[in-house]
């Protein structure tokens, strides 16, 4: 206990300390703008997000150069590795092209205030805090970081009865799964007398398996992480807060959230759980067979588009945990590869619903979609790629995730698990199909061509570009995930 | 008399978590939604103590503040959601709040 705040300490808090910087710059210079000058703060926030892109490079450089696998910090409360770093370029993506995609759409829906960005960036900020903590207080301060500013986000259209309802449901399920992970959390601390991770870890593994204690701190701990990432049957929340929200904040929760949720799911069951493994490896496959029934049986017969994807979102949750269960290093590197294919083109099929927003037309029923390729054929061509990748059909990016997950199935010989997720992308097919069946072979209602704006067209070509480049040329992708795995 | 030991503490935590969640679950007054939350967080608190007693470490004691500022913020944003529906829907319960359903 030499010094509280030593060089790499700092070091390695710099990307939090730009988020939190830029988030409150936002607030202030809100005050200073005038309102229809609002969409210049979308550049404050771009600066923010070349400032903690510009950290996170300097730390991967120090990590190679230095050839270490991992720098801690704050005696150990904060761990930047590849893992971490990795999750954050997915989190650093996310935030910038929602934030690019907001202006316009808030507009629209009239509600444009600063504060948006600034939640924005205060958001990412804990979910950095999600992917390199590794101390329960840390861990459990930035997913309330994270999920407050979600909370408020999901409300932000004040006067639309909708918003509200899907802000009040999500913050008394999301406020409640919270209070049984912190409680987990105390039953470890109670076991260790720590709060690190590491002794958690040592703590756990000089029990065994099936020791009540630890039982009960896995079963309460993954209850809340279950909750998180929306998977059966603590999925509830999703659909109702996914369809009431503003479509941005639908898109960014569904995939930056869900991702950090992952990373932080990770985290715990890797690290302080993972001598328990034999307790709760059963636990997790049951809720990813039941996740991804539920997900893509309920997906089948939507109307609403936002409700749709977000049952899709659910299974999807269902296919990363089958990583975790498998275990084994294609597993782990199958969920982050996962991951950063899910956000590229799940965002991308969001935004295509951003697009559909007009000032009279809310845009969100599969009917307001019908005829897109006569009205939009850019749009509806990406669709179409967003929703191919979103299936797992070469050559898109969602193949590539799917097949190391399956890959890793295999090769630790879960076979029943394997079929049971093959069969189910033939019913996510059929739904996803109705989409494009709609948008190519229905006829468009009218003919007036989609809103669009300068950084919707740059976000919808970037998350396009993505979706189809990690699918033709994965390699450089592939060394990323790899590089993550290093733990 | 005897004494109160840390078990007896985790057992009214684990009374206070029970009766939290059953509030939860089926209440259908949201601010009291909202107070049995506050219930299972304290329940949290309490076993943190406890165990910070125990252990003779003070990381629990910092936990619990931590636990404790977040249930003032979580409080603070879920009435402030509240108001802003109630405003607009004029109730706050649970089972008349159903708009969204599939």
């Amino acid at each position: 206990m030499s010094s509280f705040y030593t060089a790499s300490d700092h070091f390695v808090l710099i990307p939090a300390i730009m988020l939190a910087l830029f988030g409150c710059a936002v607030l202030l210079f809100d005050l200073l703008v005038e309102p229809r000058q609002r969409k210049y703060l979308v550049l404050l926030v771009t600066a923010g997000e070349i400032f903690t892109g510009v950290a996170l490079v300097r730390q991967q450089m120090y990590l190679s150069a230095n050839g270490l696998s991992q720098l801690a910090a704050f005696q150990g409360s904060l761990t930047v590795d590849g893992f971490a770093i990795f999750f954050n370029w997915i989190f650093l993506a996310a935030t910038l092209i929602v934030a690019m995609v907001s202006y316009k759409y808030l507009d629209i829906a009239g509600e444009h205030h600063g504060e948006y960005y600034g939640l924005l960036l205060l958001a990412q900020c804990g979910m950095f805090f999600l992917a390199a903590g590794t101390d329960l207080i840390t861990l459990f301060i930035g997913l309330e970081l994270m999920a407050l500013c979600f909370y408020v986000m999901v409300g932000f259209l004040r006067t639309e009865k909708r918003s509200n309802e899907a802000a009040m449901k999500y913050l008394l399920l999301g406020a409640f799964s919270s209070g049984f992970l912190v409680y987990g959390f105390s039953v470890m601390y109670g076991i260790s007398g720590s709060t690190k991770l590491a002794d958690v870890a040592s703590a756990i593994g000089s029990r065994q398996p099936w020791d009540p204690v630890v039982f009960l701190a896995m079963v309460t701990t993954t209850v809340g992480l279950l909750f998180k990432i929306s998977a059966v049957p603590f999925h509830m929340w999703a659909p109702d807060a996914y369809e009431g929200a503003p479509t941005t904040v639908t898109a960014y929760l569904s995939v930056a959230s869900k991702a950090a949720s992952m990373a932080f799911l990770l985290r715990i069951f890797l690290g302080p759980l993972a001598p328990a493994r034999v307790s709760w490896e059963w636990l997790l496959s049951a809720v990813a067979i039941a996740t991804m029934t539920v997900g893509n049986l309920a997906a089948i017969n939507q109307n609403n588009i936002k409700r749709l994807l977000a049952y899709s979102s659910i299974s999807h949750a269902g296919y990363m945990l089958l990583g975790l269960i498998a275990g084994n290093d294609t597993g782990i590197k199958g969920v982050a590869v996962y991951v950063l294919v899910y956000t590229f083109m799940n965002l991308g099929a969001f935004l295509v619903v951003v697009a559909l927003r007009r000032k009279d037309i809310i845009g969100e029923e599969l009917d307001d979609i019908a005829g897109l390729i006569h009205r939009s054929p850019g749009y509806a061509s990406l669709m179409l790629i967003f929703l191919l990748s979103l299936a797992g059909i070469p050559p898109t990016a969602g193949f590539l995730g799917k097949y190391y997950i399956f890959l890793s199935l295999v090769e630790t010989q879960h076979y029943t698990l394997a079929v049971i997720a093959v069969l189910y992308v033939a019913v996510a097919i059929y739904y996803y199909f109705r989409i494009v069946r709609a948008m190519f072979i229905r006829d468009a209602a009218d003919r007036v061509p989609l809103a669009s704006s300068l950084g919707l067209r740059v976000a919808l070509g970037v998350s396009g570009v993505l979706t189809l480049g990690i699918g033709i040329y994965p390699e450089p992708f592939l060394q990323m995930a790899q590089v993550s795995l290093m733990r | 008399m005897h004494p109160i030991t840390t078990a007896h503490y985790l057992g009214l935590s684990a009374a206070l978590l029970l009766i939290g969640t059953v509030g939860v679950l089926t209440r259908r007054n949201i601010v009291i939604i909202l107070m049995s939350i506050e219930l299972i967080l304290n329940a949290v608190n309490l076993n943190l103590i406890a165990f910070s007693k125990a252990l003779q470490s003070v990381n629990g004691q910092i936990f619990a503040i931590f636990v404790i500022t977040d249930a003032v913020a979580e409080a603070a944003v879920g009435l402030g959601i509240l108001i802003a529906l109630f405003r607009n829907k004029e109730t706050v319960l649970a089972d008349e709040i159903d708009l969204l359903k599939w």
